[in-house]
């Protein structure tokens, strides 16, 4: 290909650039006629202004077609901030792609009234804004995918509470399946909690847990010991009857591990241990 | 080189490591703290490890031989104070220190010496002639 053709193609933009602006924006609202709402006024304007402004600038620069490389990092920026925004906001992958894509139509209309080689004109500028849009709908993926990350870590930190049932005595409530990573913020949290609050006893309570396999019970004894090492002691407590004829059917060993079946009971061994008795109020004989 | 100090509190030896201790480090604190233990006739050890923040599968089974020796020359230990990832890496590594009470922190940790020596020789309360030498 000829840096030349190129250079004047981009001359050829420059000129007619406001025209093309119009025509562009006018385009997209046709196309996001139903989600002006998530878009504020002025925003879809200046973001394709930009983004002209950037593809002018590269293409009048010479360089190659090829929008991977080091002179096209400007406009590929400009798409990937434009993306990451869209993503946020919640537009659809199609109405985020659409974005470079629209503006086809009106840059084959002045490429058609320009003259020239208009095959070869049209070829190098389909090239270049497809791999474009290619490129936005790839960022576009990225940032769901670091939105879904994001909501991961945060639901498993909301998931692992820590709770103080008494002074000394800490509860943690296990909710959901645990995997090796949930494990180590669980592992983590309670011996922190442990360390901040001076607790000799911790209850792990996993009636929420739904199936516990030999890898789940190896996470729990690992926390246990863990605990351990610290000085603090640990009652697994919540264990509903089918997950013990698992437990002992996998023939996994707890015999070292205090087991309850309801946190109930898990507490009132905590609270014996701290040499603290719970008792009904004598209720004073009403005089009559 | 870097010596952990020993001190001598009533029947007990209280250690406490502030430095990060390398393999040398180590071995010396074995060989003071069991010389130690029987000169003093110590009936329990309380090693503080709250001020390590790493420890190596060495200085693991290092603490869990302490222990194993000074269970031989008739005294107990309690670790105390172990920071949660020290306890994680501990638990990874393999290492659950059988025959080491742990405590949360050194008060704790006297305690529990106290309960166990009561225990071991309920007859043998410290006095005030213990506490002078």
């Amino acid at each position: 290909m000829t840096d030349t053709r190129w250079t004047e193609l981009g001359a050829l933009l420059r000129a007619n650039a406001n025209e093309l602006v119009g025509q562009w924006v006018r385009r997209q609202q046709e196309d996001l006629s139903l989600r002006n709402n998530l878009l504020k006024a002025g925003e879809l304007d200046q973001q394709s202004r930009e983004f002209l402004e950037a593809l002018v600038r590269t293409m009048q620069s010479g360089g190659s077609t090829d929008t991977n490389s080091e002179s096209w990092s400007a406009v590929r920026d400009l798409l990937a901030t434009v993306s990451r925004s869209r993503a946020r906001q919640g537009f659809t992958p199609v109405e985020t792609a659409t974005f470079v894509f629209s503006l086809k139509q009106p840059l084959f209309e002045l490429l058609q009234r320009s003259g020239g080689d208009i095959v070869q004109n049209m070829w190098q500028v389909t090239q270049v804004l497809d791999s474009l849009g290619l490129y936005t709908t790839e960022t576009f993926q990225r940032s769901r995918e670091e939105i879904i990350a994001r909501q991961q870590q945060e639901l498993m930190e909301l998931s692992t509470p820590v709770v103080e049932l008494w002074h000394g005595v800490l509860a943690l409530p296990l909710i959901g399946t645990l995997d090796s990573a949930r494990t180590q913020v669980v592992m983590e949290s309670l011996l922190q909690a442990i360390v901040d609050t001076g607790s000799s006893i911790a209850i792990i309570d996993i009636t929420g847990v739904p199936v516990v396999d030999t890898l789940v019970a190896q996470h729990l004894l690992k926390t246990v010991a863990a605990a351990r090492l610290m000085g603090a002691d640990c009652i697994i407590s919540g264990i509903r009857p089918q997950i013990a004829q698992t437990i002992v059917h996998l023939g996994v060993e707890i015999n070292d591990v205090v087991t309850k079946a309801t946190l109930a009971d898990a507490f009132a061994i905590a609270l014996t241990r701290l040499g603290l008795t719970v008792g009904r109020r004598r209720v004073p004989a009403k005089e009559s | 080189m870097e010596r952990i100090p020993i001190l001598k509190m009533g029947r007990f030896l209280l250690v406490s490591i502030q430095v990060d201790m390398d393999d040398r480090t180590a071995l010396t604190l074995q060989d003071d703290l069991t010389s130690q233990i029987v000169k003093h006739h110590a009936a329990g050890v309380l090693i503080d490890i709250s001020a390590l923040d790493v420890v190596d599968s060495f200085i693991g089974r290092m603490l869990a031989n302490t222990a194993a020796m000074a269970r031989i020359l008739d005294a107990h230990t309690v670790v105390v104070g172990m920071q949660p990832s020290v306890a994680i890496t501990l638990v990874e590594l393999g290492l659950s220190l059988k025959g080491v009470r742990s405590a949360l922190n050194i008060e704790r940790g006297m305690e529990l010496l106290q309960s166990i020596a009561r225990e071991a020789m309920p007859e043998l309360e410290p006095t005030d002639a213990d506490l002078e030498d």
